[in-house]
C-alpha cells in the first residue's frame, strides 16, 4: 500500500504533500505542547514497536499468514494525535532508509496510513464506545483503517490516470476487504491480550482532548480540498475512475427510483454523485465491520 | 540485511558523503520532482538523470551495480502497473511508470547512500521539519534493531516450543496476540526506562545536536551546480 | 562536595502504580568515599531504591543527597552530584554515536559543543573505549555498551556512583577489568549485585534487601555468610 515516486501525477502528489505536510506540523506542534516533553522520546520507542510488530505473524487460513499494520492499535493505546504522530514518522523512515514508499508520495502516503487511517480508528471506537459497542468499535477501527487507507491509495492511483483493469481493481478492493477484516480482528485480539496484561494500557476515547480530533478532521478537510482542487485541474481522469470503478452507474441506480428528480442534478455534478456514492460505499462497510465485530464478539462470549 | 548495507555506505568517506545534509535533501528532491515532472515519452531527459545519477555515485565510490540492484526493489510494483497499463495500450504511461520509478528509488538510494541516517535527521529539521517529528523519527531509528530483536527472539521462542503448528485454532490468533501484547508491554516500559536514563543524565527538554552543520561554499557550490544541471535537463538546454 | 552524610533516606515507601507495594519503610546512611553494596533477591527492591536517589521515583518518606532534598527545584542539582548507571545499557545509550551519547549530558547542562566532546573522549579513554567514538551503540557488544554507558555517567564527574547490576552480560575479564576501573574511581558507590564476587571486591558494607525493607546492614563477608548468599557455598553444601 505503500505508493512509490513515478506513479502519482503532479497535482496529485503536490496537492496531497502539502496537505500531509502541514497536517503533520500541525500535529507535531500539537503533541509538542500537549504531551510532557517527555512523551516524544517514548513515541519514537512505540514506533520502533510498530516495525517490530510487523515482524511477528498470524496465520489465517490455508498455511498463509498476516501481520498487524498497527495504526487503530496506536490509537487506541496513545490517543489518536500522537497515534498519527507516530504512523507518520514510521513513513518517513520507511521512505527514506528503506525505500518503501516514495519521497514525493510521502505526502500521499502520510495522508491515506497515517492521518485517514487513525482518524476512522479513532472515530469509530469514540462513536462505538459510547454506546456499549466498544469491542465492535475497534474491531470496526482497525478494519476501515486499512480499508480506508487501501481505498485511498486506489482512488489517488486512478486519479492519476494510472490505469487499472477492472478485474484486477475488483479483485484488489476483495484483498483489502479481507486485509481490513483481518486487521479488526488482531487489532481486537491485540487489545484484548493488552487489557490482561494491565487494563491501564487501552485508553477511553473520552479521555482525549478534543483538540486532538480537531486536527484530524481539519487534515480530512484539507485532503477533500486538495481532491476538490484535483478534480477541477484534471477532470478527465476523474471520469474515467468513475467509468472504471461504476460507481457513476450505481450511484445512477441507486438514486434513481427515491430520489428520481435529483437525478438530472447528480448527473450534471458527476463527482458529487461519486463522492455520495463513495460516502455511502464506507457507511455500509462500517455497518458491516460493526455487525462482524459484535457477531465475533457474541461469539467468543457464548 | 538491506539497512545495514545502506549504513555502511553511508559511511564511507569520499566528497558527496561530506557535503552537508541539506544540500544533498534539497538537490534530491529537485531531481525527483524534474522526473515526476518529465513528459512521460521524453526518453533522452531520462538518460540524461541517469548519467547525472551514474556521475554522483561514481564520485561517491558507491557500487554502481549494488545500487542498481538494489533500487530494482520497486520493480515487481512498477512492472505490474506498467504491464496493465501496456495492454490498456497505454504505453507511453506504461514506460514513464518504470523508468520514472526506477530512477527516483535510484536517486533515494544515492541520497542516503551517502548521509549516515542521523545526519538525515539533523538536516531535515534544519530544513524546517517539526522538532517532535525528528525527535520521534531518531529515537525511532535508534530502538528499531532492539526492538526487532525481541520481536526475533520471541518468535524463536515460540516456534522452540511449537506453538503456532500445534495450536487448536481458536487460540491460533490468541497466541500472536498475546506476543504482540508482551512486545507493547516491553516496548512501553523500555520507552519508560529510556527516559528515566535521559532524566538521570540531565534531560532538559530537547536533543543538543553535537556536530552543529554548518553550510559552507563548497556545499552551496556543489548544489548550485547539481541543480543547474537538473535544470537544464528538465527545461531541456 | 559535600557534607556528612552524602545519602541519608528515612523510612522510604514506595507503591507502584499497580499497587505493588515496592518499598516499606527504608532507611539508609551512606557517606562519603564509601562503598555499600545492596544484596538480596529477586524483586525485593534494590532498583525501586536506586531510583529514589535522584528522584527519578519519588515516594513518602526522607531523601537527601548532600543535604538537599529530592523534590522538583533540586534535581537538577542532584542528578548532577548522582551518576546512575542502569541495570539494561541498551536504555541508557539512545544517541546515534558513542561519543554524542556520552557528550549529551554535558550538552544538557548546557556545555559548549567543543568543551562537551573533549570531556566526552576523555571519559571514553577513561573505560578504554575511546576507539569507538564513531560507531552506533547498537552495533556494540553488551560489554562494549556498558563501558560506554559507563563513561556517559563518568562525564558528568558525579559526587556518588550508582551501579545496577553492572556485571551482567559482562565476560569474566570484562568483569576484572570493570572491577579495576571501579576501584580506581574516588567517588562514593552504592552496588546493587547479585554478583557476591564483586560485591566482595569492592565495598566493605552491605545491605541486604526483602520484600521492600533492609532487613540487615553490616560488614559484607557477615551478610553473605548470614544469608547463604555464596553460589558457590551454596551448591556446596
Ligand atoms: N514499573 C513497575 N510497575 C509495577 N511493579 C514494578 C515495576 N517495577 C518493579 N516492580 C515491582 O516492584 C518490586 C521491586 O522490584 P525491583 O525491580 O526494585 O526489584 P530488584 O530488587 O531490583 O530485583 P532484581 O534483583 O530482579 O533486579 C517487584 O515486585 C517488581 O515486580
Ligand atoms: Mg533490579
Amino acid at each position: 500500500m505503500h505508493i512509490p515516486d513515478g506513479f502519482l501525477s503532479t497535482p496529485v502528489w503536490a496537492g496531497l504533500g502539502a496537505a500531509g505536510l502541514s497536517a503533520v506540523g500541525l500535529l507535531g506542534r500539537r503533541v509538542q505542547r500537549e504531551l510532557a516533553e517527555s512523551a516524544v522520546p517514548r513515541l519514537g520507542v512505540m514506533g520502533a514497536f510498530v516495525f517490530a510488530a510487523q515482524m511477528i505473524n498470524f496465520p489465517i487460513a490455508a498455511g498463509t499468514s498476516g501481520h498487524l499494520v498497527g495504526s487503530a492499535l496506536l490509537t487506541y493505546t496513545l490517543g489518536p494525535a500522537p497515534a498519527a504522530l507516530v504512523m507518520s514518522a514510521v513513513l518517513v523512515l520507511q521512505a527514506l532508509v528503506f525505500q518503501d514508499g516514495g519521497i514525493l508520495a510521502l505526502g500521499a502516503n502520510v495522508v491515506n496510513m497515517a492521518l485517514a487511517a487513525v482518524l476512522v480508528a479513532h472515530l469509530c471506537y469514540r462513536y462505538l464506545e459510547r454506546s456499549q459497542l466498544r469491542g465492535a468499535g475497534m474491531f470496526a477501527g482497525g478494519a476501515l483503517s486499512v480499508l480506508v487507507a487501501g481505498g485511498l491509495a486506489l482512488a489517488e492511483l486512478g486519479l492519476s490516470g494510472v490505469r487499472i483493469p477492472p478485474a484486477i481493481l475488483g479483485l484488489s478492493l476483495g484483498l483489502l476487504a479481507v486485509n481490513g477484516l483481518i486487521e479488526g480482528a488482531l487489532t481486537l485480539a491485540v487489545v484484548r491480550a493488552l487489557e490482561r496484561l494491565s487494563p491501564g494500557w487501552v485508553r477511553k476515547p473520552e479521555a482525549e482532548a478534543r483538540p486532538a480530533l480537531g486536527i484530524l478532521l481539519i487534515a480530512g478537510l484539507l485532503l477533500v480540498t486538495a481532491g476538490v482542487l484535483v478534480a477541477s485541474a484534471a477532470p478527465d481522469s476523474l471520469e474515467w475512475l468513475a467509468e472504471e470503478v461504476g460507481l457513476a452507474e450505481r450511484a445512477r441506480h441507486l438514486f434513481e427510483t427515491p430520489l428520481a428528480d435529483y437525478q438530472a442534478r447528480f448527473i450534471a455534478w458527476p463527482w458529487l454523485a461519486q463522492a455520495t456514492a463513495g460516502l455511502a460505499g464506507l457507511a455500509a462497510a462500517f455497518a458491516l465491520s460493526v455487525s462482524l465485530g459484535r457477531l465475533l464478539i457474541r461469539r467468543r462470549r457464548g | 540485511m538491506h539497512h545495514v548495507v545502506l549504513e555502511q555506505w553511508s559511511r564511507r568517506a569520499s566528497r558527496v558523503h561530506a557535503l552537508d545534509p541539506r544540500a544533498k535533501l534539497v538537490v534530491t528532491l529537485l531531481l525527483l520532482i524534474a522526473i515526476a515532472t518529465s513528459p512521460a515519452l521524453g526518453g533522452a531527459q531520462f538518460a540524461a538523470y541517469a548519467g547525472l545519477l551514474a556521475a554522483v555515485v561514481l564520485a561517491a565510490g558507491l557500487p554502481p551495480g549494488g545500487v542498481a540492484l538494489r533500487a530494482g526493489i520497486v520493480l515487481p510494483f512498477a512492472g505490474a502497473l506498467a504491464v496493465m497499463n501496456w495492454l490498456a495500450g497505454d504505453v507511453a504511461r506504461s514506460v514513464a511508470i518504470l523508468l520514472k520509478s526506477y530512477l527516483s528509488v535510484f536517486a533515494a538510494l544515492v541520497l542516503v547512500g551517502t548521509t549516515p541516517v542521523a545526519r538525515l535527521f539533523a538536516g531535515l529539521e534544519r530544513l524546517g521539519a517539526p522538532r517532535s517529528l525528528v525527535l520521534v523519527l531518531q529515537f525511532l531509528y535508534r530502538y528499531l534493531f532492539v526492538i526487532s530483536e525481541q520481536a526475533q527472539h520471541m518468535r524463536l521462542a515460540a516456534q522452540s516450543r511449537g506453538a503456532l503448528e500445534r495450536a487448536p485454532r481458536r487460540t491460533r490468533l490468541r497466541a500472536p496476540a498475546s506476543a504482540v501484547a508482551v512486545l507493547f508491554a516491553r516496548s512501553y516500559r523500555r520507552a519508560e526506562a529510556v527516559y528515566q536514563a535521559m532524566l538521570a543524565r540531565g534531560f532538559a527538554g530537547h536533543v543538543e545536536p553535537v556536530a552543529p552543520l554548518r553550510l559552507a561554499g563548497k556545499d552551496l557550490l556543489a548544489a548550485g551546480a547539481a541543480s543547474g544541471a537538473i535544470l537544464a535537463i528538465r527545461l531541456g538546454l | 562536595m559535600c557534607g556528612e552524610p552524602l545519602i541519608e533516606v528515612v523510612n522510604l515507601r514506595f507503591r507502584y502504580e499497580d499497587g505493588t507495594a515496592a518499598l516499606d519503610g527504608v532507611d539508609f546512611r551512606l557517606s562519603a568515599s564509601e562503598t555499600v553494596a545492596l544484596l538480596g533477591p529477586n524483586g525485593s527492591g534494590k532498583t525501586t531504591f536506586l531510583l529514589h536517589l535522584n528522584g527519578l521515583l519519588q515516594g513518602e518518606g526522607e531523601v537527601r543527597v548532600c543535604g538537599l532534598k529530592v523534590e522538583k527545584q533540586n534535581l537538577a542539582a542532584i542528578r548532577r552530584k548522582v551518576g546512575l548507571l542502569f541495570q539494561d545499557p541498551d536504555e541508557q545509550l539512545f544517541m546515534p554515536s558513542v561519543l554524542e551519547d556520552v557528550a549529551f549530558g554535558p550538552l544538557s547542562a548546557g556545555v559548549p559543543p567543543e568543551e562537551a566532546l573533549r570531556r566526552a573522549r576523555q571519559a571514553l579513554a577513561q573505560v578504554g573505549m575511546a576507539e569507538a567514538c564513531d560507531r552506533a551503540p547498537y552495533h556494540l557488544s553488551a560489554g562494549e555498551k556498558r563501558r560506554v554507558a559507563l563513561a556517559g555517567v563518568l562525564v558528568a564527574e558525579p559526587e556518588v556512583l550508582i551501579l545496577d547490576e553492572p556485571t551482567t552480560y559482562l565476560d569474566p575479564p570484562g568483569q576484572r577489568d570493570l572491577v579495576a576501573l571501579l576501584r580506581r574511581l574516588p567517588q562514593a558507590k552504592i552496588i546493587a549485585t547479585h554478583d557476591v564476587n564483586l560485591a566482595r571486591a569492592l565495598a566493605q558494607r552491605a545491605v541486604f534487601f526483602e520484600r521492600g525493607r533492609i532487613v540487615s546492614d553490616g560488614p559484607v563477608e557477615e551478610l553473605i555468610e548470614r544469608f547463604g548468599w555464596d553460589t558457590s557455598a551454596a551448591s556446596g553444601s
